[in-house]
């Protein structure tokens, strides 16, 4: 299991490097999730490994797995989620004001033309 | 009324931002209660200072869970300064904003704008390593807002960068914070630092790595090279109060490293102490040299601005890697006057670019704009104080900073660079002022478009400029009254020197009472 476990992460992580590399706004966006969820498994993980224990407490159990990871794997996926939505938006917005979805991309033409007008 | 002067700072725009959402439909009632609650928040924080001036590091305890299992928020001297250079520049801004209309260019400004001040003040107050990332999280989202306000291209695509460099930044925060907890096993720094102070040799590299790691993150924050190319775009493009407010944005990764590493890796770490002073240090100077550079390259005066914010973060860098006894108040004195300066200067800048019919701010000739004699003598003020040159609060800064760095093996380079690049940023700042102020066309060259001659009546909207007087005269104010804020500044890095009593305050902070409900732990066990 920890074997498989840190292969994921590991895998996850590597990808989500290489595509946060890529020149279209989307392949960054899919890398950033990516390394969302590379790093909420690796929090999880840092509360070691535990199959079948509780986290809250219980008359009945002898052990417990660690809870703290879990509430901050939690707060991470709603921060990192809220954030991902938040970029998706605004690279929708930057294609349709840019005319393109690279992300240096400013539409050349356009500007010139901007420029022209209304010179800032 | 006994407000409690540790939660009061973080309760108060927190409030108004729920309030100023209710009541969205009113621009003109949103004003109003922005205005009050940032007055308010300057009353807050000045009465936090005072507390703290004469108080050990205050505790509160969220949720009355006692240190290290609850959140703790901690009050102590810096955190009070940063609470109260943090609501002044925010007032100014604020009202610089409403005079000037920018608050109507899109909507929603004034809900951004305090969830903006309670996502800093938390930062500033927290002493948890998570609720810092949450903190960090919360003034990252209302700066996303803030810097797009207004819409236009060169924001967007300076915010997708502003944006997806930071979603980077909070994934590594996330890494450093996880590998942290998996070696030592708890989040609050107090705590975290004794641990540190005893960690079994296996594990320091990995701690160590964490903590690079979480100066990675910091440095994000704080534009330290090579991590700041985002911030010249992002700040030369937005709207010059949220430009202004944004100058304290830097400060919070410089706030997070004094604090954080200063209390994990401090002189009681044992074999990790000091891990990021020489990465400081060197990165630092790097940082300088290329913001100098920035700036002479810059095309236009915003731009220019935004690399003197990288270059007076570099300055601090370098202050806080020099770490002898006299470089932190001098760290603290250099804070508090480039935060103001730079929040000025870009107000002003404002000013500039509305009245040039041309190219605006850009450093190019163009004719002549009115009132040009009022403007240049204030743009010659705020140079001479963001340069360092005497006799304002920038040369006493610098000054200080050399002085505390004489002291260190490698003064040399210290020196040499810092001396430089001010020359370099002065040569900067020179061109900039001759070109926007002396080459301006002749009203001969004066053509028309569309019917209408460009040069036609060009008028700065004077209003707000209460808010430029204001900032800028922080730089006389901290001349005059050198000494007893280098003495508060003293007494803050005497407060930060003890990191033995801040641990002891945080750690045995008992829980209160709670009269209504007991709680029998024995039953469950």
């Amino acid at each position: 299991m920890e074997v498989l476990l840190a292969l994921s992460i590991g895998v996850m992580t590597a990808s989500g490097v290489f595509l946060i590399l890529r020149p279209r706004t989307f392949a960054v966006v899919l890398g950033l999730t990516l390394l969302a969820y590379a790093v909420n498994l690796f929090l999880f993980a840092m509360g070691r490994l535990q199959i079948g224990l509780p986290a809250v407490i219980d008359a009945q159990q002898s052990g417990y797995t660690d809870p703290l990871p879990q509430a901050l794997v939690l707060t991470a996926i709603v921060i990192a989620f809220g954030m991902t939505a938040f970029l998706i938006v605004l690279a929708i917005k930057a294609r349709s004001e840019l005319g393109n979805d690279h992300v240096d991309g400013l539409h050349l033409a356009a500007d010139e033309e901007e420029q022209r007008h209304h010179p800032r | 009324m006994n407000l409690n002067p540790v939660i009061w700072p973080l309760l108060l725009p927190l409030l108004s931002a729920i309030v100023l959402l209710l009541v969205g439909k009113l621009p003109k009632v949103q004003r109003g209660i922005n205005l009050l609650s940032g007055t308010l928040l300057v009353v807050f924080s000045l009465n936090a200072m005072q507390f703290a001036l004469s108080n050990d590091p205050q505790a509160y305890a969220l949720g009355n869970w006692p240190a290290p299992f609850g959140i703790i928020l901690v009050l102590d001297q810096l955190s009070a300064l940063m609470l109260v250079i943090t609501s002044l520049l925010a007032i100014a801004a604020l009202w610089f904003a409403i005079r000037q209309n920018s608050d109507r260019l899109g909507a929603n400004f004034h809900v951004l704008w305090q969830l903006q001040l309670f996502g800093l003040n938390g930062a500033f107050l927290t002493g948890d390593l998570f609720n810092l990332f949450v903190f960090f999280e919360v003034l990252l989202l209302a700066s996303y807002g803030l810097l797009l306000h207004g819409g236009g291209r060169r924001k967007t695509k300076a915010g997708l960068h502003y944006v997806a460099l930071n979603l980077l930044g909070s994934t590594l925060f996330l890494f450093a914070v996880g590998a942290l907890y998996g070696t030592l096993g708890t989040l609050n720094m107090a705590d975290l630092a004794q641990k540190i102070a005893v960690i079994p040799e296996q594990n320091q590299a990995l701690v160590a790595s964490a903590g690079l790691l979480l100066l990675v993150v910091f440095a994000i924050k704080a534009a330290m090279f090579p991590l700041y190319l985002w911030l010249p775009q992002a700040y030369a493009n937005t709207t010059a109060p949220v430009a202004a407010l944004f100058a304290i944005m830097t400060k919070v990764g410089i706030y997070a490293i004094i604090r954080v590493h200063g209390m994990l890796f401090g002189e009681g770490a044992g074999e990790l102490a000091g891990l990021h002073f020489s990465w400081l240090l060197w990165l630092g100077l790097a940082t300088l040299l290329f913001a100098a550079f920035g700036a002479l390259a810059a095309a236009s005066l915003r731009q220019l601005v935004a690399y003197l914010v990288v270059a007076s973060v570099a300055t601090l860098l370098v202050a806080i890697g020099i770490n002898q006894p006299e470089s932190m108040p001098a760290t603290l004195f250099y804070l508090i006057h480039s935060t103001f300066i730079a929040g000025g200067l870009f107000l002003l800048a404002d000013y500039i670019r509305q009245g040039r019919p041309q190219h605006a701010d850009k450093l190019l000739p163009d004719f002549a704009m009115p009132r040009i004699a009022l403007i240049g003598s204030v743009f010659l003020f705020g140079s001479i104080a963001i340069s360092g040159m005497p006799p304002l609060s920038g040369f006493f800064g610098k000054l200080l900073i050399l002085r505390s760095a004489l002291q260190h093996p490698d003064f040399w380079w210290i020196l040499t660079t810092i001396l430089s690049t001010s020359l370099l940023i002065i040569i900067a700042l020179v061109r900039a002022g001759s070109v926007i102020f002396y080459q301006t066309l002749p009203q001969e060259k004066c053509h028309t478009r569309d019917g209408t001659a460009i040069c036609a009546n060009p008028s700065i909207n004077m209003l707000g400029c209460g808010s430029i007087v204001g900032l800028l005269s922080i730089g006389v104010i901290l001349t005059l009254f050198a000494q007893p804020i280098f003495s508060l500044t003293e007494s803050i890095s005497q407060q930060l020197a003890d990191n033995k009593r801040y641990q002891q305050q945080v750690l045995q902070l008992q829980p209160k009472d709670n009269p209504h409900k007991t709680l029998h732990w024995e039953g469950i066990q």
